[in-house]
Protein backbone atom coordinates (compact mmCIF):
# COMPACT_ATOMS: atom_id res chain seq x y z
CA UNK A 1 0.00 0.00 0.00
CA UNK A 2 1.46 3.56 -0.68
CA UNK A 3 2.29 5.25 2.61
CA UNK A 4 0.62 7.95 2.31
CA UNK A 5 -2.81 6.15 1.81
CA UNK A 6 -1.39 4.21 5.00
CA UNK A 7 -1.27 7.26 6.83
CA UNK A 8 -4.68 8.46 5.75
CA UNK A 9 -6.58 5.20 6.74
CA UNK A 10 -4.79 5.50 10.38
CA UNK A 11 -5.92 9.38 10.48
CA UNK A 12 -9.53 8.26 9.73
CA UNK A 13 -9.48 5.24 12.28
CA UNK A 14 -8.06 7.59 14.78
CA UNK A 15 -11.07 10.23 14.07
CA UNK A 16 -13.32 7.02 14.27
CA UNK A 17 -12.14 5.96 17.46
CA UNK A 18 -12.19 9.67 19.36
CA UNK A 19 -15.54 9.95 18.10
CA UNK A 20 -17.00 6.87 19.47
CA UNK A 21 -15.28 8.10 22.77
CA UNK A 22 -17.36 11.08 22.66
CA UNK A 23 -20.30 10.21 22.26
CA UNK A 24 -19.23 8.13 25.68
CA UNK A 25 -18.23 11.58 27.18
CA UNK A 26 -21.31 13.28 26.22
CA UNK A 27 -23.33 10.36 27.40
CA UNK A 28 -21.53 10.72 30.74
CA UNK A 29 -21.54 14.70 30.80
CA UNK A 30 -25.69 14.18 31.25
CA UNK A 31 -25.46 11.67 33.70
CA UNK A 32 -23.25 12.94 36.24
CA UNK A 33 -25.62 15.00 38.27
CA UNK A 34 -25.53 13.69 41.63
CA UNK A 35 -29.18 13.09 42.20
CA UNK A 36 -32.17 12.12 39.90
CA UNK A 37 -32.31 13.61 35.99
CA UNK A 38 -35.56 13.21 36.11
CA UNK A 39 -35.91 15.26 39.55
CA UNK A 40 -33.53 18.04 38.00
CA UNK A 41 -36.16 18.36 34.44
CA UNK A 42 -39.08 19.14 36.49
CA UNK A 43 -37.70 20.69 39.49
CA UNK A 44 -39.13 20.62 43.28
CA UNK A 45 -43.25 20.95 42.11
CA UNK A 46 -43.11 17.70 40.64
CA UNK A 47 -45.65 14.79 41.62
CA UNK A 48 -44.52 11.48 42.27
CA UNK A 49 -46.66 10.11 39.98
CA UNK A 50 -44.84 12.67 36.93
CA UNK A 51 -41.52 11.77 38.02
CA UNK A 52 -42.14 7.91 37.61
CA UNK A 53 -43.69 8.73 34.23
CA UNK A 54 -40.34 10.91 33.36
CA UNK A 55 -38.37 8.13 34.52
CA UNK A 56 -39.69 5.53 32.41
CA UNK A 57 -40.19 7.72 29.33
CA UNK A 58 -35.88 8.14 29.66
CA UNK A 59 -35.46 4.96 30.35
CA UNK A 60 -33.98 5.34 34.04
CA UNK A 61 -35.13 2.08 35.36
CA UNK A 62 -32.09 0.54 33.54
CA UNK A 63 -28.65 0.58 33.86
CA UNK A 64 -26.86 3.52 32.27
CA UNK A 65 -24.33 1.23 30.39
CA UNK A 66 -27.51 -0.60 29.03
CA UNK A 67 -28.95 2.97 28.44
CA UNK A 68 -25.66 4.48 25.96
CA UNK A 69 -25.80 1.28 23.97
CA UNK A 70 -29.67 1.66 22.69
CA UNK A 71 -28.75 5.36 22.61
CA UNK A 72 -25.70 4.55 20.52
CA UNK A 73 -27.51 2.32 18.41
CA UNK A 74 -30.37 4.38 17.58
CA UNK A 75 -27.90 7.21 16.30
CA UNK A 76 -26.29 4.52 14.45
CA UNK A 77 -29.37 3.74 12.44
CA UNK A 78 -30.47 7.54 12.07
CA UNK A 79 -32.97 7.27 14.88
CA UNK A 80 -32.06 10.44 17.54
CA UNK A 81 -35.22 9.54 19.83
CA UNK A 82 -37.60 11.99 20.71
CA UNK A 83 -38.04 15.48 22.14
CA UNK A 84 -39.07 15.44 25.75
CA UNK A 85 -40.60 18.93 25.43
CA UNK A 86 -42.67 18.24 22.38
CA UNK A 87 -42.84 14.53 21.66
CA UNK A 88 -41.26 15.48 17.80
CA UNK A 89 -38.82 12.94 16.15
CA UNK A 90 -35.57 14.59 16.44
CA UNK A 91 -33.72 13.89 13.50
CA UNK A 92 -36.33 15.51 11.76
CA UNK A 93 -36.62 18.41 13.30
CA UNK A 94 -32.58 18.59 13.18
CA UNK A 95 -32.65 17.81 9.27
CA UNK A 96 -33.68 21.67 8.57
CA UNK A 97 -31.54 23.45 11.04
CA UNK A 98 -28.54 21.36 10.18
CA UNK A 99 -28.80 22.32 6.66
CA UNK A 100 -29.39 26.28 7.30
CA UNK A 101 -26.40 25.82 10.02
CA UNK A 102 -23.84 24.82 7.31
CA UNK A 103 -25.55 27.35 4.83
CA UNK A 104 -24.40 29.69 6.60
CA UNK A 105 -21.03 28.32 7.46
CA UNK A 106 -20.39 27.85 3.62
CA UNK A 107 -21.05 31.07 2.44
CA UNK A 108 -19.06 32.55 5.71
CA UNK A 109 -16.20 30.16 4.81
CA UNK A 110 -16.60 31.43 0.90
CA UNK A 111 -16.24 34.95 2.20
CA UNK A 112 -13.62 34.53 5.01
CA UNK A 113 -11.05 32.60 3.52
CA UNK A 114 -9.67 34.02 0.46
CA UNK A 115 -9.93 37.95 2.38
CA UNK A 116 -7.63 36.01 5.32
CA UNK A 117 -5.37 34.95 2.93
CA UNK A 118 -5.08 37.85 0.87
CA UNK A 119 -4.99 40.45 4.22
CA UNK A 120 -1.84 38.04 5.18
CA UNK A 121 -0.16 37.97 2.19
CA UNK A 122 -0.45 41.90 2.01
CA UNK A 123 0.58 42.15 5.75
CA UNK A 124 3.87 40.46 4.73
CA UNK A 125 4.49 42.09 2.05
CA UNK A 126 4.55 45.59 4.08
CA UNK A 127 5.61 43.94 6.67
CA UNK A 128 6.78 46.61 9.53
CA UNK A 129 4.65 49.47 8.10
CA UNK A 130 1.39 50.97 8.22
CA UNK A 131 -0.85 48.39 6.27
CA UNK A 132 1.10 45.51 8.43
CA UNK A 133 0.24 47.00 11.65
CA UNK A 134 -3.50 48.48 10.77
CA UNK A 135 -4.42 44.77 9.63
CA UNK A 136 -2.77 43.43 12.90
CA UNK A 137 -4.15 45.99 14.87
CA UNK A 138 -7.80 45.76 13.70
CA UNK A 139 -7.64 42.01 14.01
CA UNK A 140 -6.75 42.08 17.03
CA UNK A 141 -9.72 44.47 18.68
CA UNK A 142 -11.85 41.83 16.46
CA UNK A 143 -10.67 38.45 18.39
CA UNK A 144 -10.76 40.39 21.66
CA UNK A 145 -14.63 40.84 21.73
CA UNK A 146 -16.77 38.00 21.94
CA UNK A 147 -19.10 37.06 19.14
CA UNK A 148 -22.32 38.41 20.33
CA UNK A 149 -21.18 41.98 20.91
CA UNK A 150 -19.76 41.72 17.38
CA UNK A 151 -23.02 40.84 16.49
CA UNK A 152 -24.57 43.84 18.29
CA UNK A 153 -22.27 46.43 17.15
CA UNK A 154 -22.99 45.40 13.49
CA UNK A 155 -26.75 45.41 13.89
CA UNK A 156 -26.35 48.81 15.96
CA UNK A 157 -24.44 50.39 12.95
CA UNK A 158 -26.10 48.39 9.90
CA UNK A 159 -29.02 47.35 10.70
CA UNK A 160 -30.34 50.32 13.31
CA UNK A 161 -28.32 53.60 12.24
CA UNK A 162 -27.84 52.58 8.17
CA UNK A 163 -29.98 50.40 7.20
CA UNK A 164 -28.34 47.85 4.92
CA UNK A 165 -29.18 44.77 5.89
CA UNK A 166 -31.94 43.21 8.41
CA UNK A 167 -31.18 42.78 11.83
CA UNK A 168 -33.62 39.43 12.50
CA UNK A 169 -32.34 36.78 10.08
CA UNK A 170 -35.47 34.81 9.19
CA UNK A 171 -35.21 32.24 5.91
CA UNK A 172 -37.06 29.82 5.15
CA UNK A 173 -37.64 27.63 1.84
CA UNK A 174 -39.56 30.13 -0.71
CA UNK A 175 -36.71 32.72 -0.25
CA UNK A 176 -34.48 32.97 -3.69
CA UNK A 177 -31.03 32.91 -3.27
CA UNK A 178 -30.65 36.46 -3.16
CA UNK A 179 -32.99 37.10 -0.47
CA UNK A 180 -31.38 34.70 2.03
CA UNK A 181 -28.03 36.00 1.33
CA UNK A 182 -29.38 39.39 2.18
CA UNK A 183 -31.41 38.33 5.21
CA UNK A 184 -28.17 36.60 6.57
CA UNK A 185 -25.64 39.14 5.25
CA UNK A 186 -25.26 40.25 9.26
CA UNK A 187 -24.33 36.61 10.66
CA UNK A 188 -22.04 36.08 8.30
CA UNK A 189 -19.87 39.61 8.27
CA UNK A 190 -20.06 38.90 11.75
CA UNK A 191 -18.77 35.18 11.94
CA UNK A 192 -16.21 35.95 9.64
CA UNK A 193 -14.72 38.78 11.76
CA UNK A 194 -14.19 36.18 14.71
CA UNK A 195 -12.55 34.03 12.42
CA UNK A 196 -10.73 36.24 10.62
CA UNK A 197 -8.42 37.43 12.61
CA UNK A 198 -6.73 34.37 13.96
CA UNK A 199 -6.93 32.55 9.99
CA UNK A 200 -5.09 36.17 8.96
CA UNK A 201 -2.29 35.96 11.55
CA UNK A 202 -1.71 32.53 11.41
CA UNK A 203 -1.14 33.09 7.55
CA UNK A 204 1.15 36.06 8.18
CA UNK A 205 3.46 34.01 10.31
CA UNK A 206 3.49 30.87 7.84
CA UNK A 207 4.90 32.78 5.21
CA UNK A 208 7.19 34.95 7.27
CA UNK A 209 8.71 32.30 8.43
CA UNK A 210 9.21 30.97 4.48
CA UNK A 211 10.92 34.46 3.51
CA UNK A 212 13.75 33.86 5.71
CA UNK A 213 14.52 30.58 3.39
CA UNK A 214 17.60 31.00 1.35
CA UNK A 215 15.31 30.51 -2.01
CA UNK A 216 13.40 34.11 -1.22
CA UNK A 217 17.06 35.79 -1.20
CA UNK A 218 17.93 34.35 -4.04
CA UNK A 219 14.69 35.48 -6.06
CA UNK A 220 14.77 38.81 -4.79
CA UNK A 221 18.16 39.19 -5.75
CA UNK A 222 17.55 38.19 -9.26
CA UNK A 223 15.12 40.70 -9.62
CA UNK A 224 11.72 40.28 -8.58
CA UNK A 225 9.19 42.41 -7.06
CA UNK A 226 7.38 41.86 -3.49
CA UNK A 227 4.48 40.44 -4.51
CA UNK A 228 5.73 38.06 -7.18
CA UNK A 229 8.25 36.51 -4.46
CA UNK A 230 5.53 36.03 -1.75
CA UNK A 231 2.94 34.53 -4.22
CA UNK A 232 5.36 32.21 -6.79
CA UNK A 233 7.73 31.38 -4.21
CA UNK A 234 6.87 32.20 -0.53
CA UNK A 235 3.03 31.16 -0.45
CA UNK A 236 3.14 27.83 -2.21
CA UNK A 237 5.69 26.43 0.49
CA UNK A 238 3.44 28.01 3.39
CA UNK A 239 0.41 26.19 2.03
CA UNK A 240 0.66 23.68 4.36
CA UNK A 241 0.60 25.40 7.55
CA UNK A 242 -1.86 27.62 5.77
CA UNK A 243 -4.47 24.61 5.08
CA UNK A 244 -3.97 23.67 8.93
CA UNK A 245 -5.05 27.20 10.22
CA UNK A 246 -8.16 27.34 7.67
CA UNK A 247 -9.55 24.31 8.25
CA UNK A 248 -9.35 24.52 12.15
CA UNK A 249 -10.77 27.83 12.14
CA UNK A 250 -13.99 26.28 9.96
CA UNK A 251 -13.68 23.75 13.20
CA UNK A 252 -14.08 26.65 15.34
CA UNK A 253 -17.14 27.99 13.32
CA UNK A 254 -19.49 25.27 14.24
CA UNK A 255 -19.30 26.92 17.94
CA UNK A 256 -19.28 30.91 16.73
CA UNK A 257 -22.18 29.79 15.10
CA UNK A 258 -23.95 28.33 18.45
CA UNK A 259 -24.21 32.18 19.96
CA UNK A 260 -24.38 33.95 16.23
CA UNK A 261 -27.90 32.42 15.43
CA UNK A 262 -29.12 33.30 18.72
CA UNK A 263 -28.24 36.95 18.65
CA UNK A 264 -29.32 36.89 14.90
CA UNK A 265 -32.78 34.45 15.44
CA UNK A 266 -31.78 32.52 12.86
CA UNK A 267 -33.19 28.92 12.73
CA UNK A 268 -30.07 26.88 12.86
CA UNK A 269 -28.29 23.73 15.15
CA UNK A 270 -26.98 26.35 17.81
CA UNK A 271 -30.38 27.99 18.53
CA UNK A 272 -31.89 24.28 18.70
CA UNK A 273 -29.09 23.42 20.98
CA UNK A 274 -29.30 26.39 23.19
CA UNK A 275 -33.56 26.33 23.23
CA UNK A 276 -33.67 23.19 24.72
CA UNK A 277 -30.59 23.35 27.36
CA UNK A 278 -33.04 25.94 28.92
CA UNK A 279 -35.76 23.15 29.03
CA UNK A 280 -33.16 20.72 30.18
CA UNK A 281 -34.43 18.68 27.43
CA UNK A 282 -31.87 16.27 27.32
CA UNK A 283 -32.26 13.79 24.29
CA UNK A 284 -32.26 16.90 22.20
CA UNK A 285 -28.88 18.16 23.75
CA UNK A 286 -26.99 14.97 23.70
CA UNK A 287 -27.94 14.92 19.84
CA UNK A 288 -27.20 18.26 19.26
CA UNK A 289 -23.87 17.82 21.11
CA UNK A 290 -22.92 14.70 19.40
CA UNK A 291 -23.44 16.59 15.96
CA UNK A 292 -21.31 19.51 16.85
CA UNK A 293 -18.83 16.85 18.37
CA UNK A 294 -18.90 14.87 14.91
CA UNK A 295 -18.46 18.20 12.68
CA UNK A 296 -15.78 19.21 15.27
CA UNK A 297 -13.66 16.42 14.87
CA UNK A 298 -14.24 15.61 11.01
CA UNK A 299 -12.98 19.35 10.26
CA UNK A 300 -10.06 18.16 12.56
CA UNK A 301 -9.29 14.96 10.64
CA UNK A 302 -9.71 16.80 7.31
CA UNK A 303 -7.28 19.21 8.22
CA UNK A 304 -4.96 16.62 9.49
CA UNK A 305 -5.35 14.68 6.27
CA UNK A 306 -4.60 18.08 3.65
CA UNK A 307 -1.37 18.67 5.81
CA UNK A 308 -0.55 15.21 5.08
CA UNK A 309 -1.77 15.28 1.32
CA UNK A 310 0.37 18.87 1.06
CA UNK A 311 3.61 17.74 2.38
CA UNK A 312 5.86 16.94 -0.66
CA UNK A 313 7.98 14.50 1.51
CA UNK A 314 5.42 12.72 1.76
CA UNK A 315 3.19 12.71 -1.49
CA UNK A 316 6.67 11.58 -3.17
CA UNK A 317 8.26 8.43 -0.66
CA UNK A 318 12.15 7.72 -1.36
CA UNK B 1 14.57 46.71 32.64
CA UNK B 2 12.25 49.31 32.16
CA UNK B 3 8.54 48.64 31.62
CA UNK B 4 6.99 49.67 28.30
CA UNK B 5 4.44 52.03 27.92
CA UNK B 6 1.99 49.74 26.26
CA UNK B 7 2.61 46.56 29.25
CA UNK B 8 2.21 49.94 31.61
CA UNK B 9 -1.48 50.80 30.39
CA UNK B 10 -2.85 47.19 30.10
CA UNK B 11 -1.35 46.92 33.72
CA UNK B 12 -3.24 50.66 34.51
CA UNK B 13 -6.38 49.40 33.26
CA UNK B 14 -6.49 45.71 34.59
CA UNK B 15 -5.56 47.15 38.55
CA UNK B 16 -8.68 49.45 37.24
CA UNK B 17 -11.00 47.18 36.78
CA UNK B 18 -9.74 44.84 39.67
CA UNK B 19 -10.26 47.50 41.60
CA UNK B 20 -13.67 48.51 40.90
CA UNK B 21 -14.42 44.77 41.11
CA UNK B 22 -13.77 44.64 44.80
CA UNK B 23 -14.45 47.85 46.13
CA UNK B 24 -18.09 47.87 44.07
CA UNK B 25 -20.16 48.11 46.87
CA UNK B 26 -18.29 51.48 47.81
CA UNK B 27 -18.09 53.31 44.08
CA UNK B 28 -21.60 52.04 42.65
CA UNK B 29 -23.45 55.24 42.89
CA UNK B 30 -26.93 53.09 43.30
CA UNK B 31 -27.94 49.48 44.59
CA UNK B 32 -27.48 46.36 42.09
CA UNK B 33 -31.18 46.03 41.61
CA UNK B 34 -32.69 49.44 42.65
CA UNK B 35 -35.29 50.64 40.62
CA UNK B 36 -34.41 54.54 40.23
CA UNK B 37 -35.34 55.94 36.83
CA UNK B 38 -37.71 55.15 33.61
CA UNK B 39 -37.08 52.61 31.24
CA UNK B 40 -33.58 53.37 29.22
CA UNK B 41 -32.92 56.89 30.53
CA UNK B 42 -30.47 58.76 28.40
CA UNK B 43 -27.44 60.10 29.86
CA UNK B 44 -27.70 62.54 32.39
CA UNK B 45 -25.43 63.86 35.49
CA UNK B 46 -27.29 61.56 37.90
CA UNK B 47 -26.89 58.30 35.75
CA UNK B 48 -23.75 58.72 33.78
CA UNK B 49 -24.47 55.72 31.40
CA UNK B 50 -28.18 56.00 31.78
CA UNK B 51 -30.86 53.07 33.10
CA UNK B 52 -31.30 49.92 31.84
CA UNK B 53 -34.05 48.07 30.61
CA UNK B 54 -36.45 48.55 33.94
CA UNK B 55 -35.06 51.22 35.13
CA UNK B 56 -31.62 50.18 36.46
CA UNK B 57 -28.61 52.57 37.07
CA UNK B 58 -26.33 51.12 34.20
CA UNK B 59 -23.65 52.30 35.68
CA UNK B 60 -24.51 50.38 38.71
CA UNK B 61 -24.91 47.36 37.02
CA UNK B 62 -21.83 47.48 35.44
CA UNK B 63 -19.68 47.94 37.86
CA UNK B 64 -21.75 44.95 40.01
CA UNK B 65 -21.74 43.21 36.79
CA UNK B 66 -17.72 43.54 36.70
CA UNK B 67 -17.29 42.07 40.47
CA UNK B 68 -19.49 39.24 39.40
CA UNK B 69 -17.87 38.72 35.98
CA UNK B 70 -14.16 39.12 37.42
CA UNK B 71 -14.74 36.69 40.31
CA UNK B 72 -15.99 33.85 38.74
CA UNK B 73 -13.06 34.40 35.55
CA UNK B 74 -10.78 34.47 38.73
CA UNK B 75 -11.89 31.78 40.22
CA UNK B 76 -12.61 29.69 37.07
CA UNK B 77 -8.90 30.47 36.48
CA UNK B 78 -7.60 29.85 39.73
CA UNK B 79 -9.57 26.58 39.28
CA UNK B 80 -7.93 25.19 36.29
CA UNK B 81 -4.87 26.37 36.89
CA UNK B 82 -4.58 24.04 40.02
CA UNK B 83 -5.84 21.07 38.24
CA UNK B 84 -4.49 21.62 34.85
CA UNK B 85 -0.87 22.38 36.25
CA UNK B 86 -0.61 19.52 39.15
CA UNK B 87 -1.70 16.75 36.70
CA UNK B 88 0.22 17.91 33.85
CA UNK B 89 3.49 18.30 35.78
CA UNK B 90 2.35 14.66 37.69
CA UNK B 91 2.09 13.36 34.41
CA UNK B 92 5.60 15.03 32.86
CA UNK B 93 7.55 13.37 35.81
CA UNK B 94 5.82 10.19 36.58
CA UNK B 95 5.89 9.35 32.29
CA UNK B 96 4.78 6.26 31.35
CA UNK B 97 0.95 4.51 31.95
CA UNK B 98 0.06 7.51 33.91
CA UNK B 99 1.41 10.22 31.62
CA UNK B 100 -0.40 8.17 28.36
CA UNK B 101 -4.00 7.94 30.18
CA UNK B 102 -3.79 11.29 31.21
CA UNK B 103 -2.85 12.90 28.30
CA UNK B 104 -4.88 10.63 25.99
CA UNK B 105 -8.16 11.73 28.05
CA UNK B 106 -7.37 15.60 27.55
CA UNK B 107 -7.30 14.82 24.08
CA UNK B 108 -10.67 13.38 24.26
CA UNK B 109 -11.86 16.15 26.44
CA UNK B 110 -10.17 18.53 23.75
CA UNK B 111 -12.18 16.98 20.74
CA UNK B 112 -15.43 18.29 21.67
CA UNK B 113 -15.63 22.37 21.84
CA UNK B 114 -15.75 23.51 25.55
CA UNK B 115 -18.55 25.46 24.68
CA UNK B 116 -20.84 22.71 23.12
CA UNK B 117 -19.50 20.56 25.92
CA UNK B 118 -20.76 23.26 28.91
CA UNK B 119 -23.92 23.30 27.38
CA UNK B 120 -24.62 19.60 27.52
CA UNK B 121 -23.11 19.70 30.95
CA UNK B 122 -25.66 22.51 31.82
CA UNK B 123 -28.40 20.99 30.64
CA UNK B 124 -28.77 18.59 33.82
CA UNK B 125 -27.00 20.51 36.09
CA UNK B 126 -28.27 23.41 37.99
CA UNK B 127 -27.19 26.91 37.28
CA UNK B 128 -25.27 28.04 40.07
CA UNK B 129 -22.30 29.97 40.59
CA UNK B 130 -19.91 27.17 42.24
CA UNK B 131 -21.78 25.11 39.37
CA UNK B 132 -20.50 27.39 36.59
CA UNK B 133 -16.96 27.84 37.96
CA UNK B 134 -16.13 24.07 38.27
CA UNK B 135 -17.41 23.49 34.82
CA UNK B 136 -15.73 26.12 33.28
CA UNK B 137 -12.46 25.43 35.55
CA UNK B 138 -12.51 21.86 34.57
CA UNK B 139 -13.23 21.71 30.71
CA UNK B 140 -10.10 25.11 30.54
CA UNK B 141 -8.35 22.59 33.10
CA UNK B 142 -7.40 20.48 29.34
CA UNK B 143 -5.30 23.66 27.78
CA UNK B 144 -3.34 24.16 31.23
CA UNK B 145 -2.74 20.63 31.61
CA UNK B 146 -1.09 20.61 27.82
CA UNK B 147 1.34 23.32 28.43
CA UNK B 148 2.17 22.97 31.81
CA UNK B 149 3.04 18.68 30.95
CA UNK B 150 5.05 20.00 27.55
CA UNK B 151 7.03 22.86 30.01
CA UNK B 152 7.78 20.37 32.96
CA UNK B 153 9.20 18.22 30.09
CA UNK B 154 11.72 20.04 29.07
CA UNK B 155 12.45 21.09 32.70
CA UNK B 156 12.61 17.22 34.30
CA UNK B 157 15.76 15.63 31.58
CA UNK B 158 18.07 19.00 33.03
CA UNK B 159 20.70 17.86 35.92
CA UNK B 160 19.01 19.48 38.72
CA UNK B 161 16.28 17.21 38.76
CA UNK B 162 18.40 13.89 37.88
CA UNK B 163 20.10 15.04 40.77
CA UNK B 164 17.58 15.14 42.99
CA UNK B 165 16.01 11.95 41.97
CA UNK B 166 19.40 10.52 42.71
CA UNK B 167 19.00 11.97 46.37
CA UNK B 168 15.92 10.24 46.92
CA UNK B 169 13.47 13.13 46.66
CA UNK B 170 9.98 11.83 46.37
CA UNK B 171 7.47 12.76 43.27
CA UNK B 172 5.72 15.63 45.27
CA UNK B 173 9.05 17.15 46.37
CA UNK B 174 10.50 17.11 42.57
CA UNK B 175 7.47 18.55 41.07
CA UNK B 176 6.55 21.59 43.76
CA UNK B 177 10.17 22.26 44.28
CA UNK B 178 12.47 21.42 41.15
CA UNK B 179 9.70 21.96 38.49
CA UNK B 180 7.26 24.25 39.73
CA UNK B 181 9.69 27.31 40.28
CA UNK B 182 11.37 26.81 36.73
CA UNK B 183 7.88 26.98 34.96
CA UNK B 184 6.46 29.81 36.51
CA UNK B 185 6.62 32.10 34.24
CA UNK B 186 5.24 30.83 31.05
CA UNK B 187 2.48 29.56 33.43
CA UNK B 188 1.99 32.84 34.53
CA UNK B 189 1.71 34.60 30.93
CA UNK B 190 -0.23 31.80 30.07
CA UNK B 191 -3.05 32.59 33.02
CA UNK B 192 -3.07 36.41 31.77
CA UNK B 193 -4.65 34.75 28.18
CA UNK B 194 -6.97 31.54 29.99
CA UNK B 195 -8.31 34.40 31.96
CA UNK B 196 -9.59 36.75 29.43
CA UNK B 197 -11.07 33.50 27.48
CA UNK B 198 -12.87 32.97 31.13
CA UNK B 199 -14.62 36.07 30.76
CA UNK B 200 -15.79 35.69 27.52
CA UNK B 201 -16.65 32.23 28.32
CA UNK B 202 -18.88 33.43 31.20
CA UNK B 203 -20.27 36.51 29.62
CA UNK B 204 -21.19 33.93 26.37
CA UNK B 205 -22.95 31.22 28.89
CA UNK B 206 -24.73 34.21 30.38
CA UNK B 207 -26.04 35.83 27.13
CA UNK B 208 -27.46 32.09 25.77
CA UNK B 209 -28.96 32.80 29.44
CA UNK B 210 -27.19 29.58 31.36
CA UNK B 211 -24.42 31.38 33.09
CA UNK B 212 -24.98 34.29 35.95
CA UNK B 213 -28.63 34.15 36.60
CA UNK B 214 -31.04 37.61 37.12
CA UNK B 215 -31.32 39.67 39.76
CA UNK B 216 -27.51 39.30 39.85
CA UNK B 217 -25.66 41.42 37.22
CA UNK B 218 -23.08 40.35 35.03
CA UNK B 219 -21.54 41.72 31.71
CA UNK B 220 -23.19 38.83 29.62
CA UNK B 221 -26.27 39.29 31.12
CA UNK B 222 -26.39 42.91 30.96
CA UNK B 223 -26.42 42.16 27.25
CA UNK B 224 -28.83 39.97 27.02
CA UNK B 225 -31.53 42.44 29.16
CA UNK B 226 -30.92 45.19 27.11
CA UNK B 227 -30.56 43.71 23.41
CA UNK B 228 -34.19 44.84 22.52
CA UNK B 229 -32.92 48.56 23.02
CA UNK B 230 -30.46 47.82 20.03
CA UNK B 231 -33.45 47.97 17.51
CA UNK B 232 -34.52 51.55 19.34
CA UNK B 233 -31.01 52.77 18.51
CA UNK B 234 -30.49 52.59 22.40
CA UNK B 235 -26.74 51.33 22.92
CA UNK B 236 -26.98 50.03 26.35
CA UNK B 237 -26.17 46.72 25.59
CA UNK B 238 -23.08 47.68 23.68
CA UNK B 239 -21.25 49.02 26.94
CA UNK B 240 -20.20 45.51 28.60
CA UNK B 241 -18.68 45.26 25.36
CA UNK B 242 -15.97 48.49 25.38
CA UNK B 243 -15.94 46.99 28.94
CA UNK B 244 -14.66 43.37 27.94
CA UNK B 245 -12.80 44.38 24.63
CA UNK B 246 -10.53 46.96 27.06
CA UNK B 247 -10.47 44.22 29.76
CA UNK B 248 -8.83 41.69 27.35
CA UNK B 249 -6.43 43.98 25.32
CA UNK B 250 -5.09 45.19 28.87
CA UNK B 251 -4.94 41.43 30.50
CA UNK B 252 -3.13 40.63 26.99
CA UNK B 253 -0.52 43.56 26.79
CA UNK B 254 0.17 42.58 30.50
CA UNK B 255 0.69 38.71 29.17
CA UNK B 256 2.89 40.10 26.19
CA UNK B 257 4.90 41.44 28.73
CA UNK B 258 5.63 38.86 30.99
CA UNK B 259 5.99 36.34 27.91
CA UNK B 260 8.89 38.62 26.71
CA UNK B 261 10.42 39.46 30.03
CA UNK B 262 10.90 35.72 30.78
CA UNK B 263 11.71 34.80 27.27
CA UNK B 264 15.14 37.69 27.68
CA UNK B 265 15.58 36.45 30.76
CA UNK B 266 16.10 33.00 29.44
CA UNK B 267 18.69 34.41 26.69
CA UNK B 268 15.99 34.52 23.98
CA UNK B 269 14.26 37.12 21.81
CA UNK B 270 12.60 40.32 23.16
CA UNK B 271 13.15 42.72 25.73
Amino acid sequence: MHPILKLVAQRVALGILLLWAASVLIFVGTQILPGDVAQSILGQAATPQSLANLRAELGLNEPPVARYFAWLGGVLTGDLGTSLTNGRDIATAMGGRLWNTLFLAFWTALIAVPTAILLGLVAVRYQGRWPDKLISGTTLATVSVPEFLLGYIAVFFLAVQYRVFPSISTVYDSMSLGEKLNAIALPIIVLTLTILGHMMRMTRAAILNVMQSAYIETAELKGLGGFAVIARHAFPNAIAPVINVVMLNLAYLVVGVVVVEVVFVYPGMGQYLVDHVAKRDVPVVQACGLVFAAVYIGMNLLADVMSILANPRLRHPK
Amino acid sequence: MRMPVSAAIGLFFTALYFLAAIFADLIAPYGMAEIVGGVWDPVSADHWLGTDNIGRDLLSRMIYGGQTTIFIATMGTLLSFSVGSVLGFTAAVAGGWLDQVLSRFVDLMMAIPSLIFALVVLSVMPVTVPVLILVMGILDSTRVFRLSRAVAVDITVMDYVEAARLRGEGRGWVIFSEVLPNALSPLVAEMGLRFIFMVLFISTLSFLGLGVQPPLADWGGIVKENKEGIVYGIPAALIPAFAIATLAISVNLVADWILNRTTSVKGGRGG
